[in-house]
């Protein structure tokens, strides 16, 4: 078997869930025809015609609201957003009506439609393109937020978005899209939407993080190692519902926690993981918890972008300061 | 683009003079050596983010600006370097932008997309497919607001024009009969997408006859029809009647952004406007025809806009990078 990109993985899922279900449809600007931007739709107009495999107009207000209404028929509609930076019309559709169908028809009516979308910086590609909006999903009640950080993981984690009975924004890291090769058996295996990943063990500091970040994460707590110092790296992949347990074990075994985020700091998911960590942990706690996250301004030009991603540096002078603390 | 007295006359309705006409040759030659240098330097890495180039499109924002007077407001999507150029702004400044220095329009913070002057009347640069309409709704109610007779010009793409916020705006400015009139630049694809495809309906120009916003079809790229329709219809703007929308038949030669897998559309295609709807060829060999001007002033034009470039890539290479204190500044004004 030959590895595959995460690009490819998220194709992959696609491809096995509508060759199951032939209640999934794929819709969005671009996918059909050209396969989408970043070809992860690539081939399913081909294998599954006009029908299933639709380019709609430029209008991501409509294309939202027009899941809604074919997942309340019965259909797990799964549409792509180009850029995040385009997810904002959308706003209106989620918060107002696919997040609050269940509860609003109490249980007659469900959405079960997942919206993809790739998500973060450093790929100089400036504002509208490279931002990191998981943190205003993660606050509408009735959503599900997940992220994937690797191609089995991508492929996984998709297929129980499409599968689960209820909206997941879905957000794909795009500098992981053609970044990491793994393999991933085809097999239809889903992943949990409600669990939290120990991707690396270690006892003496917990680092958590999601998505793309994880690159950056990974190698500081490798770099730690070097040291001496044995890092448990978390990826968070499901945001909502945040999987505390996970984080509340680890933390409860090391004592020192440094979240790590793209989105800017003020009110990203960071927080929300710190005060878990404040309510349900703070006597297991041997340090303050620090965050390492992108700064509160917009996702700027490719010659700053390098200083607002938080790079491996910063991360490893974060975890310094918790390790040093006494 | 400095306008005579004679040129003003010209406006009401009569012929180009020959001095305008070389004009539009200069400002559309400029745009397209721009845009080409452009190209180029993506292609070299220079240039990060997005590129979007306006290349075959360029009598129509040139048409546009010949029948505008000074004062009128334009705003733009991200198909905008055009726009910039045509508007007046300096070359240096729109490609050191594009490659991200301290000298760009935007202090190189912006990029290709986003670059405005006030003083040119260039509202920008948007991103965002569409967003940039009610923005200029707001342009034209200002100006209606401060009753100055000036008009925006709102451009958008073919693309745009299936988003709700558009119907949102044309309701409001003929509700209110703003001095707007909306440029709709058709060149036949959004993105990867044909118009057939994605507009059911497909004469863009008759898109506001709900509210009763008069609509006409133009040769986009034919810049004596782009500024003869142009003038038209801004006086219309400009008289109080409100808006009007312009549907501009153009093309674009290269791919939607740097990126485009060109699936959607055949080489032969390309090649056939190119041959034989190229703006500035048309317009070269009707300048040659009737003797607007020979060869060898024309040589002096391609000369003159040769240097501009050059002078502009080397600005944009050599000015420096923004300083990273740069990155917290311009978000909320500093107490």
């Amino acid at each position: 078997m030959s590895e595959i990109t995460l690009v490819q993985a998220i194709n992959r899922a696609l491809t096995r869930a509508m060759r199951d279900d032939p209640t999934v449809v794929v819709l969005g600007e671009d996918v059909a025809k050209d396969g989408g931007v970043f070809r992860a739709t690539e081939g399913l107009l081909a294998e599954f015609g006009e029908g299933r495999v639709i380019d709609t107009p430029l209008a991501e207000g409509a294309i939202a609201g027009l899941c809604v209404g074919l997942a309340a028929q019965g259909f797990r509609p799964v549409a792509e957003i180009q850029f995040t930076g385009f997810i904002y019309p959308i706003i209106d559709q989620m918060m107002n009506h696919a997040s609050r169908i269940r509860t609003r028809t109490r249980g007659r009516l469900t959405c079960p439609m997942v919206l993809r979308s790739p998500c973060g910086g450093g790929i100089r590609a400036v504002e509208h393109h490279s931002e990191s909006p998981e943190a205003i999903f993660a606050h509408m009640p009735g959503l599900r937020v997940v992220i994937p950080s690797s191609p089995a993981r991508a492929y996984g984690l998709l297929l129980a978005a499409i599968h689960d009975p209820d909206p997941v924004v879905f957000l794909e890291p795009t500098r992981l899209y053609r970044a990491i090769k793994e393999e991933v058996p085809d097999d239809g295996a889903s992943l949990p939407l409600d669990r939290a990943f120990v991707v690396r063990e270690g006892s003496d500091l917990t680092l958590v993080t999601w998505g793309a970040m994880l690159k950056e994460t990974m190698a500081t707590g490798e770099r730690l190692a070097a040291g001496g110092v044995s890092a448990e790296v978390i990826d968070l992949a499901t945001l909502k519902p945040l999987d505390s347990e996970t984080v509340l074990r680890s933390v409860a075994k090391t004592g020192r926690c440094v979240i790590i985020h793209e989105a800017p700091r003020t009110a990203g998911f960071g927080a929300e993981v710190a005060a878990r960590i404040a309510e349900h942990g703070l006597l297991s706690l041997l340090a303050p918890i620090e965050r390492v996250a992108g700064f509160d301004t917009v996702m700027p030009l490719l010659r700053l972008e390098q200083h607002y991603m938080p790079e491996e540096q910063r991360i490893l002078a974060a975890a310094r300061r918790v390790l040093a603390f006494r | 683009m400095a306008k005579s007295a004679q040129s003003r006359a010209a406006k009401s309705g009569g012929d180009s003079t020959p001095e305008e006409i070389l004009t539009y040759y200069r400002d559309m030659l400029l745009i397209r050596r721009f845009e080409e240098k452009a190209g180029q330097l993506y292609g070299m890495g220079l240039i990060g983010g997005f590129c979007h180039l306006y290349i075959g499109q360029e009598a129509v924002v040139v048409g546009m600006q010949a029948a505008a007077e000074q004062g009128d407001t334009v705003i733009t999507s991200y198909r905008d370097h055009g726009h910039m150029l045509a508007c007046g702004m300096d070359a240096k400044g729109v490609m050191a932008e594009l490659t991200g220095r301290r000298g760009g329009y935007s202090k190189g913070k912006g990029g290709s997309m986003h670059m405005f002057s006030r003083e040119k009347g260039f509202y920008g640069g948007h991103g965002i497919v569409g967003s940039q309409v009610p923005l200029g709704t707001g342009l034209g109610f200002a100006h209606s607001y401060r009753e100055d007779g000036k008009v925006t010009m709102c451009y958008l793409g073919d693309g745009a024009i299936n988003q709700g916020q558009v119907y949102e705006s044309f309701n409001m400015a003929a509700l209110w009969k703003l001095p707007v009139v909306y440029v709709i630049e058709n060149n036949k694809y959004a993105m990867g997408t044909s118009v057939q495809r994605s507009s059911a309906g497909t004469e863009l120009y008759k898109r506001g006859v709900a509210y009763g916003i008069p609509g006409e079809r133009v040769d986009g790229m034919d810049v004596m029809s782009v500024r003869k329709t142009g003038a038209a219809a801004l006086a219309h703007a400009r008289e109080g009647k409100g808006p009007f929308i312009l549907e501009m038949m153009t093309y674009r030669y290269r791919g939607h952004s740097m990126s485009d897998p060109a699936k959607y559309r055949s080489k032969e295609e390309v090649a056939k406007m190119r041959q034989e709807h190229d703006p500035i060829d048309r317009l070269r060999e009707y300048i040659l025809s009737n003797k607007v001007a020979d060869e060898a002033k024309l040589k002096d034009i391609d000369r003159e806009i040769k240097d501009i470039v050059s002078a502009a890539t080397e600005f944009a290479q050599q000015s420096p990078e923004p300083d990273p204190s740069e990155l917290w500044t311009d978000v909320l004004l500093e107490a």
